[in-house]
């Protein structure tokens, strides 16, 4: 079986079936992660409460960064395999070539990865651990994000990184079904509804927030 | 008409890595088909003493997969579900500028000016082995029943020609959407099922041995296959091979 396992992973179908999952995984923290965030428009009180409830529970929170780590990991390894492949499959390029089905998001995949994880990397040491953050205090979490978010051109990072993030989801939330062989006729139309759906809730509440910052609505 | 072509040459030499000719072709009737367009191009080259531009076909009526071409950046040209053979003239601006290149891919090595090899999908429908079928005398009609939402299927899936315009269009120069409609062809006909799960085990290794690109669901082999095979199949394709994992 593990052999198996191995040969499966060893193609790109298997590849790419390790990207969907793995991607369903991440984006579904994502959208809890911004849910839970959306308590900054509750005040302070409701915001650090919600921090203090999870740190309470230290296993989850480390089971579940684990886990995430395991996940993209295993993402990106797979993604980069599959890029190396893809840049070598057509060494001659086109003159002119034209498209007339893919999308800026399916096309731009493999740029929003290591953008994203960039943002990922600065987003830790920003809000998580604090290194790059004027005015960092531990557990302080709504005095950090609003402090954070304040200073214009780190909102404007948060507001890019996750506009590429959005078109990154879109394409992601697409493709998991059809990767992992459970696209259907009967649903299929409803598949890009679903994934602008899920990408526009993320990115938007993720944009929203520094612009409630930036704007003054909460401060 | 009259259009200024702007075609790919490479001769057989494998030390030649080709380049862009411009050729004036005038007095052409919009009913010409786009080889016929060609083939009056060559009469005239020929009539000067150069070398015709070489191209692949054979049936010229949209059924053999012979022919294709990445023209003006789509593969078989800019109609949707047409073979390159079907495509005429008349529906080109007159005065255009067309672009015609070969399919490019690593697995489709050029031979020649427009002709690529396409040999690796041979390999890949070798790789597919033999179907355990009763030869001898015609079976009755009908002898075994299939349902009709799969002969449906499996008849659109067995409408692929193989001609190469998938991989010619896919970013990735991926050759998802033809192993895919073998796959689903042969898999969801009963005379398919013996060697289902060997079949597409060893049809995606015989791909990835190609060097084929993978799929990343742009979803551009579908729009540029001239019998207009969708790429549900590819899920399908995506969804046996996952199965087979759990079959001896």
């Amino acid at each position: 079986m593990a052999t198996a396992a191995l040969k499966f992973y060893s193609t790109t179908i298997g590849k790419k079936m390790v990207m969907a999952v793995t991607g369903l995984l991440l984006a579904l923290f994502l959208l809890g992660h911004a849910l839970g965030n959306l308590q900054l428009l509750g005040g302070p009180q409701q915001l650090d409460g919600y921090a203090a409830k999870l740190h309470g529970l230290p296993a989850l929170v480390w089971a579940v960064r684990l886990g995430l780590l395991l996940a993209l990991g295993l993402h990106v390894l797979s993604a980069i395999g599959l890029w190396l492949r893809n840049r070598s499959s057509r060494p001659v390029r086109y003159q002119v070539q034209r498209f007339r089905e893919t999308t800026y998001a399916a096309r731009t995949m493999i740029w929003g990865g290591p953008i994203i994880a960039l943002f990922l990397v600065y987003h830790l040491l920003h809000f998580t651990t604090g290194q790059v953050h004027g005015s960092f205090e531990k557990g302080h979490v709504y005095a950090n994000v609003v402090a954070g978010f304040k200073v214009w051109w780190v909102s404007l990072v948060y507001i890019g990184a996750n506009l590429t993030l959005a078109f990154h989801l879109y394409h992601g939330m697409w493709s998991w079904l059809q990767t992992l062989g459970m696209g259907h006729p009967k649903y299929n139309r409803w598949r890009p509804i679903f994934a602008a759906a899920f990408a526009g809730v993320v990115g938007g509440i993720n944009i929203f927030l520094p612009l409630v910052v930036l704007l003054g609505i909460r401060r | 008409m009259k259009f200024t072509l702007k075609v790919w040459r490479q001769t057989a030499n494998p030390k030649d890595t080709g380049r862009f000719r411009t050729y004036e072709a005038s007095d052409i009737s919009p009913d010409t088909s786009f080889l016929e367009m060609l083939d009056i191009v060559n009469e005239r080259l020929i009539e000067r003493g150069d070398d015709p531009i070489a191209f692949d076909h054979d049936c010229r009526e949209g059924i053999c997969g012979t022919c294709g071409c990445v023209v003006n950046g789509f593969a078989h040209g800019h109609q949707e579900g047409t073979t390159l053979c079907q495509l005429h003239m008349r529906s080109f601006d007159d005065g255009q500028i067309i672009w015609i290149e070969p399919w490019r891919a690593r697995a489709f090595p050029v031979i020649t000016d427009l002709m690529v090899d396409r040999s690796a999908f041979d390999r890949i429908i070798q790789a597919g082995g033999f179907i355990s079928i009763r030869t001898g005398s015609p079976p009755d009609g009908n002898a075994i029943p299939i349902p009709k939402d799969d002969a449906d299927l499996a008849f659109e899936a067995a409408a692929c020609i193989g001609c190469g315009a998938c991989v010619a269009s896919c970013p990735n120069a991926s050759a998802m959407l033809f192993v895919s409609a073998k796959i689903t062809q042969l898999g969801l006909v009963p005379q398919g099922q013996p060697e289902r799960w060997d079949r597409v085990r060893t049809m995606v290794a015989a791909m990835e041995e190609a060097g084929f690109g993978a799929c990343t669901n742009n979803g551009e082999c579908e729009a540029a296959c001239p019998k207009e095979i969708p790429m549900d199949l590819i899920a399908r394709l995506n969804r046996d091979l996952a199965c087979s994992l759990l079959k001896k």
